[in-house]
């Protein structure tokens, strides 16, 4: 019913989904358990940033982990030591994290391909290994512990209640995400991604304009970074580890690349499974996950949310020419 | 064929030219693709580059626009030395390309081309907080150039579904659109049947006004009725310079064209 709606809707769908999105992130810790809920949508917003680069940009960022876990760190230790109320401590996490994108960035960006994904991954295992050596700041393998999470001497740390704390910066990040794709310094990165010889022909910086996506997209890593480090209260060393990294892109690809909220559905279906399993008393997730992920992309190779799109968009289609006159459609949320 | 041009040209000097080449070298693993070329492009004409196949038109066109660095050499526009600098800069300067190889967005349309290349030296491109309904600004002069260049048809279809000739127009149309002062053409009528070359003769005439255009052209009908110069290429080096009228008749030159395959190793 839902469905078909949506396909006759066809490109007027945006409003909808949007509505059932926010239905969704506002219902969260009601449905499942709350800690779990805060995690999905820290995830979410992580993926949604990896996508700016992956299915915006055209580069795989294999180093994410660098941005999410450092700002954990960096928001951690704002919390800890300086007393200010934890939303600053989150921004300044996020900051710190663009920051450091500059020179990871500057150095990896006339990189392609593999290359690419390699030297950010190395750059991460750098961050990696300072924070584990770095013991007097970070903690080394016990990481920082007791973060605070109150705000203005109200006691947020029930995690139902922080969840609808930390929820508008989700939803800030992921707006700011939306807004980066579809402004025209999207349309650049798009054309990036399809032709970057025909960019460059075209007068555009192409590097520079690269780098500024690695920075915008670590930024918001640092966003949901910092916001898993309050919720959690702890910033470890599983953040910056490269597996961190990888769980993002997976999520992504899950969801389906360059989808922008495809990312939420990996995200909400990754954490969900590993918290179920690990619930059941079943320690290895990653076998699990792994092969779910191989499913996926063998049976679905746009991803979930990409799938979908894409069956809405060949229904849309066939609807709109037997009834009505056809209109010109496009997808909810390529920059096309 | 009595008359031989030097090298030089047939005596006639150029004045102040716009572009020019001393000694441009490129190799590619120690094969010199482009062998010590001199290339002088006066200001306002239309400067055709021909050449056999293989004979480094295209290597010394990416050398020209930045797409590949010179082993030795210098290009000066004006003032700017052109070597060594990037693609996107030496645009900035005012030199736009056209692809031999169509190269385009499939999935946008003419008008978003367009308006992706007005909106180049104005730096909206860096604006991501705003939304990209602001290039709409440019939809209109983006019509205009699409007309111009015989697409006010097809300025909102995707430009994948095309026609090869309609792909090779916006090609033009795109580098139109960044106002340059040096157009350089790479194979504007390649792969291109009668009517589509008559087509895209006119719209060249029609867009040299005002600017230096220089053509890498197989097609000798088209160097014929657009070229106020040829330079010929072969094996990477100049082969000779001229006036086209002076040009074809040379015996170099037909032997480079024709006799080359029985004449050499």
């Amino acid at each position: 019913m839902i469905l078909s709606r949506l396909a006759r809707s066809g490109g007027r769908s945006g409003p909808l989904l949007l509505a059932i999105g926010l239905v969704a992130a506002l219902a969260l810790p009601w449905m499942i358990y709350p800690p779990v809920a805060l995690d999905i949508a820290c995830w979410a917003l992580f993926a949604a940033a990896v996508d700016l680069l992956l299915g915006f940009t055209g580069l795989l960022s294999f180093g994410h982990a660098a941005f999410w876990g450092g700002s954990a760190y960096c928001t951690g230790l704002i919390a800890l030591h300086s007393g200010l109320p934890f939303p600053v401590a989150i921004v300044g996490g996020a900051a710190f994290a663009a920051l450091l994108a500059v020179p990871i960035g500057y150095l990896s960006v006339r990189l392609t391909g593999i290359y690419f994904a390699m030297v950010t991954l190395a750059f991460a295992q750098m961050v990696y290994f300072i924070a584990n050596q770095w013991r007097d700041v970070t903690g080394g393998e016990n990481g920082l512990q007791g973060i605070p999470r109150e705000l203005f001497g109200v006691d947020l740390s029930e995690p139902f209640y922080f969840y609808y704390a930390g929820l508008p910066f989700v939803l800030a990040g992921l707006f700011a995400a939306w807004r980066i794709v579809r402004s025209p310094f999207g349309r650049v990165l798009v054309s990036i991604r399809d032709n970057p010889a025909r960019t460059r022909a075209l007068g555009y910086p192409v590097d520079r304009y690269k780098l500024l996506a690695f920075v915008l997209s670590a930024g918001l890593s640092g966003l949901a970074g910092g916001l898993f480090a309050i919720g959690h209260g702890f910033a470890s060393l599983e953040g910056v580890y490269w597996t961190t990294s990888g769980q993002a892109v997976m999520m992504v690809i899950l969801g389906g690349i360059g989808t922008l909220w495809g990312g939420t559905i990996g995200a909400a279906l990754v954490v969900q499974l590993q918290d179920y399993l690990a619930t059941a008393g079943f320690q290895e997730t990653g076998i699990v996950t792994g092969l779910i992920f191989i499913v996926i992309v063998l049976l679905f190779r746009r991803g979930i949310w990409g799938t979908a799109r894409h069956l809405l968009d060949v229904r849309g289609r066939a609807a709109s020419s037997g009834d009505t006159a056809p209109e010109p459609k496009e997808a909810v949320d390529t920059p096309a | 064929m009595g008359e031989r041009p030097t090298e030089t040209g047939s005596g006639a000097v150029l004045e102040a030219p716009v572009l020019k080449a001393r000694g441009l070298v490129r190799e590619f693993r120690g094969f010199r693709a482009v062998d010590g070329v001199d290339l002088d492009v006066a200001e306002g004409g239309v400067h055709a580059l021909v050449g056999p196949n293989g004979a480094g038109k295209t290597t010394l066109f990416n050398l020209l626009t930045g797409f590949l660095k010179p082993t030795a050499g210098s290009v000066r526009l004006g003032e700017h030395e052109l070597a060594g600098r990037s693609p996107e800069s030496i645009t900035r300067l005012g030199v736009a390309r056209s692809f031999q190889i169509t190269s385009l967005f499939a999935e946008l349309t003419p008008r978003r081309h367009v308006e992706l290349a007005l909106a180049s030296p104005t730096g909206l491109g860096w604006r991501f907080w705003r939304s990209d309904k602001a290039l709409g600004r440019f939809s209109a002069r983006a019509g205009e150039l699409l007309d111009e260049a015989g697409l006010s048809g097809h300025a909102d279809v995707p430009a994948g579904s095309l026609s090869y000739g309609s792909k090779r127009a916006l090609e033009l149309a795109l580098a139109l659109a960044l106002d340059p002062k040096v157009l350089l053409l790479d194979e504007p009528t390649a792969g291109m049947g009668v009517e589509d070359v008559d087509r895209t003769i006119e719209l060249v005439r029609r867009i040299r006004a005002g600017r230096t255009v220089v053509l890498v052209e197989h097609n000798m009908n088209v160097v014929a009725s657009l070229a106020d110069r040829v330079t010929v290429l072969q094996h990477g080096k100049v082969l000779v310079e001229g006036p086209y009228a002076e040009i074809r008749h040379d015996e170099r030159v037909i032997t480079a064209y024709l006799g080359d395959s029985h004449a050499a190793h």
